[in-house]
C-alpha cells in the first residue's frame, strides 16, 4: 500500500467515524430547543423532562463528537503536511475561527445547560439550549467553509513561494459553494436528529411503555423529519447538484455514471458502472431526466466523462457513483416515509399504525448512511484534486511520514474507535431503555 | 512586526491552554491517590466537570492560530512529531471519554476502570506536553526542505539525531507532571472543603520541593543543551525579570499555601507557568523550531510567517474572537465559583 493511500484512508476513516456524532449533535440541538420552547410556553413538566432526556443523550453524543473531532485538526498537519504548508494561511483560518467562535460558546453553555438547571432561571436555561444550538451550527459552518474552499477555491492569491493567501474574509466565508453545501448538510443533520427521535418514540409505542413520551417524540420527530426530508431534496439538494454540475463536470458525470456526453441525458436509477466498457451494466434509466434536472430542459447536453481527460477523472469512480446513488435513494425513502407518517399523524392514526411505527424504528440508521454517503460523494467527487484544479491529492500528503508509520496509527485508531463505538452503543441503549421517567424531576443533568 | 505580534499571540494562547487545562490535568493525576471515597471522588471530578472541555478548546484555538499564522511550522512540526502527537490524540480521547462517562455507569468495576484511565491519561499527557516543549527547545534534525521525522527514542542523548525522548526531554516531561499536579492540588484547595481540602493542602509541600528542584535542574539543563537560549537575555538584561518571576512565584506559592490563602496560591502557580513558558519563548525568539543540523536550517519567524493578506484577515477577527472567548471563560467560572457541593446541581 502506498503512503498516499494510507494517508487518505487515515483521514477518511477518522472523519467518517467522527461525523457520525456531530450530525446528531446538530440535529438534536435544534430539536431540544423545540422541546424546551414548548416546555417554557406551556409549563409542561413532560416536555421539560423530554428535553432533559434528550439532553442526556445529547451529552453522551457530544463527548464522542468532541474527542473524535480533536484528531481532525491535528491530521491536517500530521498526515497532510505539504497541503498544510501551502494552504494553511487559508484553511487554518476557519479552523481557528471554529475554536474561537463556536467551541467556547458551545462548551460554556452546554456546561450551563447540563449542570446548571437549578442555578439559573427557566428562561436562562432555555437560552442556554438556544446557545448550544447556535454554537454547534456555527461550528458546522466553519467546517463547511474549510471544505468548500478545497472544493471551489475563492478569494485567494499565491505568494512567490507557492503558498495560498486569503484576500477577503467575507468572500472566504460567503463562498457560494459553501452556502449551498451548508444548507444541504445542516438539513441532513436535522434528518438524522428527526429520525432518531421518531424511532425512539416508535420504540416506546411498539413496546407499549411510557407512551405519553413516545407520542411527544413521534410528533416532534415526524414534523421535523417531514420538513427536513423535503428540504434536503428541494431546494438544497437540487441547487447544490446544479452547482456541482456547473463547476465540477467530472464529478457530476461520474456520480451519474454518464460516460458519454448526451443531449437529453437519462437519469440512471440503478446499474453498475463498467469503467472498461464505458457503460452502465444492468441499467434502469429515466430518459432525458438528467438534462432536465441540471438545466431545466430535456434537450440540454450534459458533459460526459468522454470529454474529460482521463487523468482528471475521479480516482474512485465506482465508489463515487454508488455513494451518490445510495444517498439519493435513501433521500427518496426518507421523504416517502415522512410524508406517510405526517399524513397519519394529521389524521390522528399514526400512534396505532404499527407497520409505520416499525418502518420508522428500523429506519433510524439510514440517515447516518445517507449523510456518510453524501460526504463521500462530495470528497470523492473532488478527486484527483486536493484543492480543486490547483493541487492534486498526490502532492499533499506528508511524505516524511512513511506508509508503515501511517498504517500503525490507522490501526491504532481503528482499534480505539471500535471500543468507542461499542461503548457508545451500550450507553445510548441504556439511556433509551431507562427512558425519560428514570430521570428524577430534580436531578437535572448528566449523572 | 507582524511576525512579532503573531508569535506572542500564539504564545498567549498556549499559556492560556497550559494554565487552564493544566489544573484539570493535575486534578486528573491527583484524584487517583488523593481521594478516599466515592463522595470525595465526585466532588473532585465536579470541580473540573463544567470547565475541562472549555479549557481544552484553547489547545484547538491555539493550534488553529498556529496553523494559519505559521503554516510551515505547523506542517513541519506536526508531521515530524507524528508518532507522539498520535499518542497524545489517543490519550486526549481516552481522557475525555473516561471523565465524562464515569457517571453514566453504575457498576463499580467499570467506574474504577474509567477512573484509572482518567488518571493515567492525564499523567501521560502532562509528561508528553512537557517533553514536547523540551523537544522544541532542544531542536530537531530539520532537513533542507524544512521537514524532519523523529523516532520515539534513539540513544537518549540530545545530539544531532535525537529521539522524542532523551534525558533532556524526560526532565521536561517531569517538570510538567509535577508543575501541573501541583497546579491541580491548589485548584482543589480552592474548590473543596474539609478533609479533602486539608489533604490537598498537605500534598502541596512535597510537590513544591520536587518542583523547585526540577525547575533548577531544567534551567541548568536547557543552558547546557542549548546555550543560545541565553542570547536574548544578555542582549536585553531587563528580561532577566522572567527567571526572577519564576523564583518569586514559587516563593509566593509556598507562602500563600501555608497561610491558607488558596486563591492567591493558585494564582502564583498560574504566574509560575506563565513565566516558565514566556521564558522558554523568549529563549527561542525569533526562532520557532531550532535545527540540530545547523542554524541555517532553523525555522524562524520570518521564514514561517504567512503572507500579509492572510495575517491582516486573521487580525481582523482574532481580537474580537479573543474578547468573546475570555468573556465566556469569565462567565462560566463565575457561574460555578465557590466550593463544590455535589448535592446542589453539582456534577
Amino acid at each position: 500500500m502506498t503512503a498516499e493511500l494510507i494517508h487518505r484512508l487515515h483521514f477518511a476513516f477518522t472523519i467518517t467515524f467522527h461525523y457520525l456524532f456531530p450530525q446528531l449533535t446538530m440535529g438534536l440541538a435544534l430539536l431540544i430547543v423545540v422541546l424546551k420552547s414548548v416546555a417554557l410556553k406551556t409549563g409542561s413538566e413532560q416536555w421539560d423532562r423530554s428535553a432533559r432526556f434528550w439532553g442526556r443523550i445529547f451529552a453522551i453524543n457530544f463527548v464522542f463528537g468532541v474527542v473524535t473531532g480533536i484528531p481532525m485538526e491535528f491530521e491536517f498537519g500530521t498526515n497532510w503536511a505539504r497541503f498544510s504548508r501551502l494552504s494553511g494561511g487559508v484553511i487554518g483560518q476557519p479552523l481557528a475561527m471554529e475554536g474561537v467562535f463556536s467551541f467556547f460558546l458551545e462548551s460554556a453553555f452546554l456546561g450551563l445547560f447540563l449542570y446548571g438547571e437549578k442555578r439559573i432561571s427557566k428562561l436562562m436555561h432555555w437560552f442556554s439550549a438556544v446557545m448550544v444550538f447556535v454554537g454547534s451550527w456555527i461550528s458546522g459552518f466553519f467546517i463547511i467553509v474549510t471544505d468548500a474552499w478545497m472544493q471551489h477555491p475563492v478569494a485567494y492569491d499565491r505568494l512567490p513561494n507557492g503558498q495560498f493567501e486569503v484576500l477577503s474574509f467575507w468572500q472566504l466565508l460567503m463562498n457560494p459553494w459553501g452556502l449551498l453545501q451548508y444548507a444541504h448538510n445542516m438539513t441532513g443533520a436535522v434528518v438524522t436528529g428527526s429520525f432518531v427521535m421518531a424511532a425512539t418514540g416508535a420504540f416506546y409505542l411498539l413496546e407499549g411503555r411510557i407512551e405519553n413520551y413516545g407520542r411527544i417524540f413521534l410528533k416532534v420527530g415526524v414534523i421535523a423529519g417531514l420538513v427536513s426530508s423535503i428540504l434536503i431534496i428541494f431546494p438544497t439538494g437540487d441547487l447544490h447538484g446544479k452547482y456541482v454540475a456547473r463547476n465540477q463536470p467530472a464529478a457530476i458525470a461520474a456520480m451519474e455514471g454518464l460516460f458519454h456526453s448526451e443531449a437529453g441525458a437519462g437519469l440512471v436509477l440503478m446499474g453498475q458502472p463498467n469503467e472498461e466498457t464505458g457503460q452502465i451494466d444492468n441499467p434502469i434509466v429515466v430518459n432525458d431526466m438528467l438534462s432536465f434536472l441540471i438545466y431545466g430542459t430535456t434537450k440540454a447536453e450534459v458533459k460526459g466523462l468522454d470529454q474529460i481527460p482521463h487523468d482528471q477523472w475521479p480516482t474512485a469512480l465506482p465508489l463515487l457513483y454508488y455513494a451518490y446513488h445510495i444517498m439519493a435513494g435513501l433521500g427518496t425513502w426518507f421523504a416517502l416515509l415522512m410524508i406517510v407518517s405526517a399524513l397519519l399523524l394529521w389524521r390522528k392514526r399514526l400512534y396505532s399504525a404499527r407497520w409505520v411505527l416499525w418502518a420508522l424504528l428500523l429506519s433510524f440508521p439510514l440517515p447516518y448512511i445517507a449523510n456518510t454517503a453524501g460526504w463521500m460523494t462530495a470528497e470523492l467527487g473532488r478527486q484527483p484534486w486536493l484543492i480543486y484544479g490547483l493541487m492534486r491529492t498526490s502532492e499533499g500528503y506528508s511524505n516524511t511520514v512513511s506508509a508503515s508509520n501511517g498504517l500503525f496509527t490507522l490501526l491504532g485508531f481503528m482499534g480505539l474507535y471500535l471500543l468507542l463505538g461499542i461503548l457508545f452503543t451500550v450507553l445510548i441503549y441504556r439511556e433509551i431503555s431507562n427512558g425519560p421517567e428514570a430521570i428524577a424531576a430534580d436531578s437535572v443533568h448528566v449523572d | 512586526m507582524m511576525g512579532f505580534i503573531w508569535f506572542w499571540m500564539v504564545a498567549v494562547m498556549i499559556v492560556g491552554y497550559v494554565v487552564l487545562d493544566g489544573f484539570d490535568l493535575g486534578v486528573g493525576v491527583l484524584h487517583l491517590f488523593l481521594v478516599r471515597n466515592e463522595t470525595e471522588r465526585r466532588t473532585t471530578l465536579a470541580s473540573i466537570g463544567p470547565v475541562w472541555d472549555g479549557n481544552e478548546v484553547w489547545l484547538l484555538a491555539g493550534g488553529g492560530t498556529l496553523y494559519f499564522a505559521f503554516p510551515l511550522l505547523y506542517a513541519s512540526a506536526f508531521s515530524g512529531f507524528y508518532l507522539p502527537l498520535m499518542i497524545v490524540l489517543w490519550l486526549l480521547i481516552l481522557r475525555g471519554i473516561s471523565v465524562e462517562l464515569r457517571n453514566h455507569v453504575e457498576v463499580g468495576v467499570w467506574r474504577a476502570l474509567l477512573d484509572g484511565l482518567f488518571g493515567l491519561s492525564s499523567a501521560l499527557l502532562t509528561i508528553f506536553f512537557g517533553a514536547a516543549l523540551a523537544n522544541v527547545l532542544r531542536g530537531v534534525p530539520l532537513q533542507a526542505d524544512g521537514y524532519f521525522f523523529l523516532p520515539l527514542w534513539t540513544n537518549w542523548q540530545p545530539g544531532t539525531h535525537p529521539g522524542i525522548l532523551d534525558w533532556y526531554t524526560v526532565i521536561g516531561g517531569l517538570v510538567a507532571l509535577v508543575a501541573l499536579t501541583l497546579h491541580g492540588a491548589l485548584w482543589l484547595t480552592i474548590k473543596t472543603s474539609g478533609e479533602l481540602e486539608q489533604r490537598a493542602r498537605r500534598i502541596v509541600t512535597p510537590l513544591w520541593i520536587a518542583l523547585v528542584t526540577l525547575t533548577l535542574v531544567s534551567l541548568a539543563a536547557t543552558i547546557v543543551v542549548r546555550p543560545a537560549s541565553l542570547i536574548n537575555y544578555f542582549n536585553f538584561p531587563a528580561t532577566f525579570i522572567v527567571p526572577v518571576g519564576v523564583v518569586a512565584s514559587l516563593a509566593t506559592l509556598w507562602l500563600f499555601n501555608r497561610k491558607a490563602q488558596p486563591v492567591k496560591a493558585f494564582l502564583s502557580s498560574c504566574l509560575y507557568l506563565f513565566f516558565m513558558l514566556a521564558g522558554a519563548c523568549w529563549g527561542l525568539y525569533p526562532t520557532l523550531l531550532p535545527a540540530s543540523t545547523g542554524t541555517d536550517r532553523d525555522i524562524t519567524l520570518s521564514r514561517a510567517i504567512s503572507g500579509p493578506h492572510t495575517l491582516a484577515v486573521g487580525l481582523a477577527w482574532w481580537g474580537f474572537g479573543m474578547v468573546l472567548a475570555i468573556g465566556y471563560v469569565v462567565f462560566v467560572y463565575s457561574k460555578f465559583r465557590g466550593k463544590v457541593d455535589i448535592h446542589v446541581g453539582g456534577h
